[in-house]
């Protein structure tokens, strides 16, 4: 063979071999952020909350920071609306929130104005904060937007919302009316099957239905995690021997989902 | 006598070269000066541009076209030419910046071969130096038309981002096309003037046209990479609505501009060694005699050098050109190590690994050149060892998408073993050893051909030896300690430590080396005795470089997401998503394939040139020489 084909097989092998290892990595596509479209007046409380859930997670970017890894305070984790009263009673507070509501906004639209211990730019000491505001490019949130972040944040844990609804009509009105819409969150992991309709089709608090498999003693076959991966995306993993039907739940609050995780997984097939 | 009398006076007097060397530099700097008059004039006036900007209406029509926004295109109002246009682009942008990489940095170190040989009046030297120009050369006419086939589908099928450019760059483009006529005129003159300037007073002419032909180039690098750094940082415009409102000295020094000018300068360097290198490589296959063996080995072993000694660098300058990137937008930063991009630092890893275990393989067969290298054989494994952990450590992966089995199997969301190594602290600590270990390498091939004679040796040798433990011990350390044991806020702190350990070994290695061998002897070595298996870490280098470049090119751009401009101008065309890997796969591998195919498009021209046929025989003579016999 040839030096020039010896060279050229050796360099062609060589480049396929480096685009064989982008085919085993994860196939994820980062699409641009659409402009949400929304009716107005056909906003429900429920579907503003959803849509600030989605916002979290997409155009407001907000999981690229605040997450697990350390990055920024992981929201998901604590209760945002007793940390927020805290935080407006702490000393190094510079901001003009009175409220839970207030001081959210004010955190998404001058950030610097409270920095958590740990959190600053480099060499501010923790004076000023490496968070955009939301509202300037490149998130660009409109004030809709950032109301359906701070409807959300507080839905999750229960408290609640306080954000109006958009409106073109006199807003207070509005706002007493949103609370009392607000969905009502399940107190306990029994509230919250009995809610979402789990034992329609599996055996748990008394039914004995065999559409999917029994809960009984879930916690015996699978982990907290395989448990809540299961319930956000039960197409993930099919239990052997039934149908894919089980729907995914987009209002389950992430307080419910805690809840029903724990009690689940505490289900071990022990009579009691 | 005044001053300026007193300065001709020794202008008068001075040597031949040195009035030359004096003249040709006070025409550069008055070439450089002339260059940037417009941009300081520019700067002089930013501010009443400004304010001129800001009232528009009153304005003329220059300062009110200025203080127009950033162009806001819908969808409907891009150019649909039945194919993706972000593909188009990207394939002539990428061969463009790879064939500019090779011409802008192939120079820079034929230069330097040219003065070693001049010094050491070594023709070998100058010859080989003269035979890379000739790769230069055929490769700048490909840059050029890949170039301007760039410019071109850029103004065709993003008029509006091109509008955009324009309006924020100016005149700055009309310099650019000047300063490439100067580098084509310095160029062809560098190269067709070698054999007639060789000699005495003459090769300083011709050294200096070097130099000459060098600062032309690397002005025009630093000018086209404001563009880029402008896209991704864009300075000296109103922020909220895009209005050009700096000076184009404002608009050109953005926050990534010196930080990416490093980094392009050091990877240009590197990427042109490996690429000549191959060239060399694959001349020694095809040699047919010992002294072409010979020659084409020492080629080989020279541009291999070249390419080591300015990749060493380069991830410190990465280092910085992040750090800045953080600065600007942290989520920028996070996007790209540790977002949706992150995944593709992973190729990366294997990427830069197959460098480094080319380069150290090529070094270790080196070796076999010379008897000496016998000495130092035994610490080839333990050298070989370290580079494969660090490989193992670099390409793990933290978190990745498991099913819920599959987390049941593992016992959670990261494996419990080898989940710490995923970390950036592990992966620092493989890197950084990695790179001692390459210097290393370095190290003992240099050492290899020499027997050090100075009566300090022993001292020397176990200072060098402290060195490299004190530094590996830091390495780790810094990495376990601030990575595993400190909150987020000081771990990035810890790559500092890491940079200086790693630093320390090369610079004290290089100086105590140099003082080692002074009187030092030398060790015959057999140019051409070297395997052929050592010549493919020579195609493997140019091949690594090439996707790695492309790959990183990518992540560059690919950190504004759906802007064209970053915050300032967005991207509405049908493209604007980030893809899947497997298709950024795709399209550096095809691209990295086509710039295969013009390498050899070079490389036979190369050849060809130094192609001669010979004469035809007339019938009647080859009768009579058959017939003589």
């Amino acid at each position: 063979m040839s030096a020039l084909a010896r060279a050229l097989g050796f360099s062609v092998a060589m480049i396929l071999a480096f685009a064989a290892i982008t085919y085993v990595l994860p196939q994820v596509k980062g699409e641009a952020p659409e402009e949400e479209e929304m009716v107005i007046g056909e906003l429900t409380m429920d579907s503003f909350v959803a849509l600030g859930e989605k916002l979290y997670q997409g155009k407001g970017t907000c999981t690229l920071c605040h997450n697990s890894l350390g990055r920024a305070p992981d929201m998901l984790t604590y209760d945002v609306q007793s940390t927020s009263l805290e935080r407006i009673a702490d000393s190094r507070y510079q901001g003009q929130a009175g409220d839970a509501e207030s001081y959210l906004r004010e955190s998404m639209l001058e950030p610097s104005a409270y920095v958590v211990e740990g959190f600053g730019k480099k060499g501010s000491n923790d004076t000023e904060s490496p968070m955009p505001a939301v509202n300037q490019p490149p998130i660009q949130l409109s004030d809709i937007e950032t109301d359906a972040i701070i409807a959300f944040l507080q839905q999750k844990d229960g408290n609640p919302v306080t954000v109006a609804l958009p409106s073109a009509d006199a807003a207070p009105a509005v706002e007493a009316e949103n609370t009392a819409a607000a969905p009502a969150l399940a107190q306990n992991a029994e509230e919250a099957i009995a809610k979402f309709g789990c034992a329609a089709c599996h055996a748990i608090l008394g039914s004995e239905s065999p559409v999917g498999p029994s809960l009984k003693d879930v916690g015996q076959r699978l982990q907290p995690d395989q448990i809540r991966i299961s319930i956000i995306d039960p197409k993930a993993e099919i239990a052997q021997g039934f149908p894919p039907i089980m729907p995914e739940f987009p209002n389950m609050a992430l307080a419910e989902l805690e809840m029903v995780v724990q009690y689940l997984s505490q289900q071990t097939g022990a009579q009691p | 006598m005044s001053g300026i009398s007193i300065t001709l006076q020794r202008f008068r007097n001075a040597s031949f070269r040195r009035r030359l060397l004096t003249l040709l530099l006070v025409a550069m700097f008055g070439l450089g000066a002339v260059m940037l008059a417009p941009v300081a004039t520019a700067d002089t006036h930013a501010s009443e541009q400004h304010s001129a900007a800001l009232d528009s209406a009153a304005g003329n029509p220059e300062t009110a076209l200025e203080a127009l926004p950033a162009p806001k295109p819908k969808r409907g109002d891009y150019p649909n030419i039945g194919t993706s246009s972000r593909a188009i682009v990207w394939v002539f942008a990428q061969m463009h910046l790879f064939f500019g990489a090779l011409v802008l940095a192939v120079p820079i170190f034929v230069l330097v071969i040219e003065f070693i040989g001049f010094k050491t009046r070594d023709d070998r030297y100058d010859d080989m130096a003269h035979e890379f120009m000739k790769i230069s050369l055929t490769a700048y006419a490909i840059t050029a038309l890949f170039g301007g086939t760039l410019a071109l589908s850029l103004f065709l099928l993003y008029p509006q981002f091109m509008t955009y450019m324009m309006r924020a760059f100016g005149s700055q483009v009309l310099i650019y096309a000047l300063l490439f006529f100067l580098e084509s005129m310095l160029l062809y003159i560098y190269y067709y003037g070698w054999d007639a300037l060789r000699y005495g007073n003459r090769k300083w002419v011709h050294l200096t046209l070097g130099l000459l032909l060098n600062g032309v180039g690397s002005t025009l690098l630093v000018v086209a990479n404001s563009w880029s750094t402008f896209m991704m940082a864009p300075s000296g415009i109103d922020p909220a609505s895009g209005a050009i409102t700096g000076s184009l000295w404002e608009i050109m020094k953005g926050p990534l501009w010196n930080p990416l000018n490093l980094h392009r300068f050091l990877a240009n360097i590197a990427f042109g060694g490996a690429v000549v290198g191959a060239y060399a490589a694959f001349k020694f296959l095809a040699a047919k005699s010992a002294a072409e063996k010979a020659h084409y080995d020492w080629m080989g072993y020279t541009s291999n050098f070249v390419a080591i000694l300015a990749f060493l660098p380069l991830p410190f300058a990465g280092y910085w050109l992040m750090a800045e990137v953080y600065a600007y937008s942290q989520q920028m930063g996070i996007l790209a190590m540790g977002g949706i991009l992150a995944w593709l630092f992973v190729i990366q890893a294997v990427l830069i690994c197959t460098i480094l275990l080319a380069a150290n393989y090529y070094l270790w067969n080196g070796m076999a050149r010379t008897d000496g290298g016998e000495r130092y054989r035994w610490m080839i494994k333990y050298i070989a060892l370290v580079l494969i952990m660090g490989f193992l450590v670099w390409i793990t992966p933290h978190n990745v998408i498991y099913s819920g089995s599959e987390i049941a199997r593992l016992g959670g969301s990261a494996h419990p073993v080898l989940g710490p190594l995923g970390i950036m602290p592990a992966k620092n600590i493989a890197v950084f050893l990695m790179l001692v270990m390459t210097f290393l390498s370095f190290q003992l091939y240099r050492r290899a051909d020499k027997e050090i004679t100075v009566n300090w040796r022993h001292w020397g040798n176990a200072l060098m030896i402290a060195i490299y433990i004190v530094a590996c011990v830091n390495i780790v350390f810094a990495g376990v300690y601030y990575g595993y044991f400190t909150n987020t806020v000081y771990k990035v702190g810890s790559s500092v430590l890491q940079v200086m350990s790693t630093v320390v070994v090369i610079v004290s290695g290089v100086v105590i080396d140099t003082l080692m061998f002074k009187g030092a002897k030398k060790l015959p070595v057999n140019w051409g005795m070297v395997s052929n298996r050592s010549q493919y870490a020579l195609f493997a280098l140019p091949i690594a470089f090439t996707w790695l470049m492309a790959l990183m090119g990518y992540i560059r751009s690919s950190v504004r997401t759906h802007w064209h401009v970053y915050a300032v101008m967005k991207d509405n065309s049908p493209d604007n998503f980030i893809p899947p890997l497997a298709t950024v796969g795709n399209m550096v591998t095809g691209i990295t394939l086509l710039f295969l195919v013009f390498v050899l498009f070079i490389f036979w021209i190369a050849n060809l040139s130094g192609t001669r046929q010979l004469p035809p025989q007339p019938q009647g003579d080859v009768a009579l020489a058959g017939g003589g016999k």
